[in-house]
């Protein structure tokens, strides 16, 4: 575990934005997407962010990529805070750290051809090239990506959408990017096609030495592909562990509830299994319960969790926990 | 079990789009029952004509170019594709005996009328009720879902509403109108995992209430192992596989269902394991083979299989197990 491999180390970070304002526009309220976030990815891992809608994690995402300049807290890629750069001083940092989205028709051009779009990527840096070879890497792209090259011609409409994701993919890695953050990249696919997906990340993981921020809400799928988890409720971190710990030995009751929640296959298992329901939906952040932010939905909520919040501890073994019932 | 009265019983159901790419055969010969109380899953892939058979029941296909060229489906001894699609009666089935709850309730809830109008108006299309009855009955069904301060709720437009909300105000639809049988088609897809086990508990504590039959259309197999008391898969047009859910989860017998299982993420599985897919994509229904349409992509598929025609259900096991393949295959269950 030695410094250089960490390839993306974020402290302490803090999205807020401003939801109500007095009338001369100073803001009174706040929406904290993002509270106080602390987590770092090893270079040619895969660390997942799960939680329900409204959690924070693409905000997160967001963050990281500077979509978004956090509020507050520091955004270290190999070392270098990028939080406060500008967006000239961002550029060479663009090119390393891309996105796939979840949605991949709404993501793609529908006037553009399967080739102009991974071409455009391609001619991004402005970097003066041969034509034949902007046509030969527009192909190794299509092909590492398992799409036929002779697609090139066709249009997103003319695509399943597992075809569609895997373009999405091909664009992203068109500028040989270090870090990926995917957001939901599987949740829109069917099963089947999820599957494929899936491998194909992890495939393009093990060629490329690619180092993904992986964005979801199904456990299954994170579990599977990630090194790393992170479950996310209400702008924090409430659980952070292996992978493997995440099925074994879950500890926060919000995680326990999100497996719970997971259907699965097997039917034994299934007939047996108890399953607890959350009641109600997250609070508004903007209206962030007191103490513990899940108390609320928290069937072993005490005082003091109404009061004070847990912080993240080491529950051993690498396994972080914020819970008071610990 | 044949001496019982099935609540819905479709029997060789085609429906076919015509298209400029010619004919394409979305339902294709597709038989099925469900029964008084019975939760029937009908699984597949996208454009595998799930919910197109759906919808050809409750005769809201487009024509042109959709077309239900034949068979019949009987709810109460009566068969509903003889109505009509505008006619009086068919509008009495549709909401009165089925409803229908889709995948994005955004888009099946008008934005600009609050929940409340479309409530009552759907409560005095079906029954005689004075407006302000219509209104108390509302107020009732948004209750029974399980919606905190129904009176306040039915004041709000959809879009105040988050996603699990608004697929709550759509079962309380069919509740209001005391249905007897709800066709839900992928009810929880846009949903997260927590709010999808809300809604389908829902479901089932509605079944279990108003003593309707419930069927799930959806592409996720891990929901209705839960969830499901029989499943058909359906491939290309035809059901492949049918079966109870212990019957067709433990003892799969079409190489399609067991490929769909084993694609499925397993919480238990070990890290970065390769999953299992069915290669390739669905087939074109314009242009089905005369073989198995799964033939393509079938990891099991024999020389025999290209020379029959495409498999008709055959018996596999007991409890109505039925399979449509040449091969006799069994996954060996651990």
């Amino acid at each position: 575990m030695s410094e250089p491999n960490i390839l993306l180390k974020v402290e302490n970070l803090k999205m807020h934005f401003p939801a109500e304002s007095t009338w001369f526009g100073k803001p009174t309220r706040f929406v904290k997407a993002v509270d106080g976030l602390d987590f770092q990815i090893e270079a040619g891992k895969t660390f997942g962010l799960v939680g329900e809608s409204g959690c924070g994690k693409t905000t997160a995402g967001k963050c990281v990529l500077r979509i978004f300049e956090p509020t507050e807290g520091k955004i270290y890629y190999q070392g270098t805070d990028i939080s406060r750069l500008t967006d000239s001083q961002l550029k060479p940092y663009r090119r390393n750290i891309q996105l796939i989205f979840q949605d991949p028709y709404g993501s793609l051009d529908p006037r553009q051809s399967v080739g102009s779009i991974v071409r455009e990527a391609v001619l991004a840096d402005g970097k003066k090239r041969l034509d034949l070879d902007v046509k030969a890497r527009v192909e190794e792209l299509l092909t590492l990506v398992e799409l036929d090259p002779s697609m090139a011609g066709r249009y997103p409409h003319e695509m399943s959408g597992g075809q569609r994701q895997r373009l999405g993919i091909a664009r992203a890695l068109a500028c040989d990017p270090k870090l990926i953050v995917c957001d939901e990249p599987v949740s829109a696919l069917d099963v089947s096609i999820q599957a494929q997906i899936i491998n194909l990340f992890e495939s393009l993981q093990k060629k490329l030495g690619l180092t993904y921020l992986f964005i979801a809400h199904d456990l299954a799928v994170v579990r599977h592909i990630a090194d790393t988890v992170a479950v996310m409720y209400l702008g924090h971190i409430v659980e952070m562990m292996d992978a493997g710990e995440l099925y074994a030995n879950p500890m926060h009751p919000y995680t326990k509830a999100l497996l719970s929640a997971v259907p699965i296959t097997d039917y034994y298992t299934e007939q047996k299994r108890s399953r607890i329901v959350l009641e109600g939906e997250v609070p508004s952040p903007i209206h962030a319960p007191s103490g513990c932010p899940f108390h609320p939905r928290c069937q072993f909520a005490t005082e003091l969790c109404k009061t004070q919040a847990p912080s993240l501890k080491d529950q051993g073994g690498n396994h972080l926990a914020a819970c008071h019932n610990l | 079990m044949a001496e019982k009265k099935h609540l819905l019983e479709v029997n060789h159901l085609k429906t076919s789009f015509y298209t400029d790419s010619g004919e394409v055969k979305a339902v294709n010969d597709v038989s099925y029952y469900i029964d008084e109380q019975e939760i029937v899953a009908v699984v597949g892939e996208s454009g595998c004509g799930k919910s197109v058979t759906q919808m050809s029941v409750m005769q809201l296909i487009q024509s042109p170019p959709g077309k239900i060229l034949g068979g019949e489906a009987i709810l109460e001894g009566r068969d509903i594709l003889k109505f009509r699609a505008t006619s009086k009666e068919m509008r009495a089935v549709r909401g009165e005996k089925i409803s229908m709850i889709f995948q994005e309730p955004m888009t099946s809830l008008n934005p600009v009328i609050t929940v409340g109008k479309q409530l009552t108006e759907v409560i005095r299309t079906h029954k005689k009720v004075s407006r302000k009855e219509a209104w108390q009955m509302g107020v009732d069904a948004l209750a029974n879902v399980g919606i905190p301060e129904p009176e306040a709720r039915m004041k709000n437009y959809p879009f105040e509403m988050s996603g699990g909300m608004r697929q709550r105000v759509m079962i309380a639809v069919a509740v209001a109108c005391n249905s007897r049988l709800i066709i839900a088609d992928e009810p929880t897809t846009a949903l997260d995992v927590t709010t999808q086990a809300q809604v389908m508990e829902l479901l089932l504590d509605v079944v279990d209430k108003m003593k309707t039959s419930l069927i799930v259309v959806t592409h996720n197999l891990g929901l209705v192992t839960r969830y499901a008391d029989r499943i058909y898969v359906m491939y290309a047009g035809r059901i492949i596989e049918s079966g109870t859910t212990e019957d067709l989860i433990t003892k799969p017998c079409h190489p399609y269902t067991i490929g769909l299982l084993n694609a499925v993420p397993k919480l238990d599985a070990n890290e970065h394991e390769q999953l299992t897919t069915i290669e390739g994509a669905p087939p074109d229904l314009a242009n089905l083979p005369d073989t198995c349409a799964f033939l393509p992509r079938c990891p099991y598929a024999a020389e025999s299989c290209r020379k029959l025609p495409c498999p008709e259900l055959q018996q596999v096991g007991e409890h109505g197990h039925f399979s449509a393949c040449h091969l006799k295959i069994r996954r060996e269950d651990t």
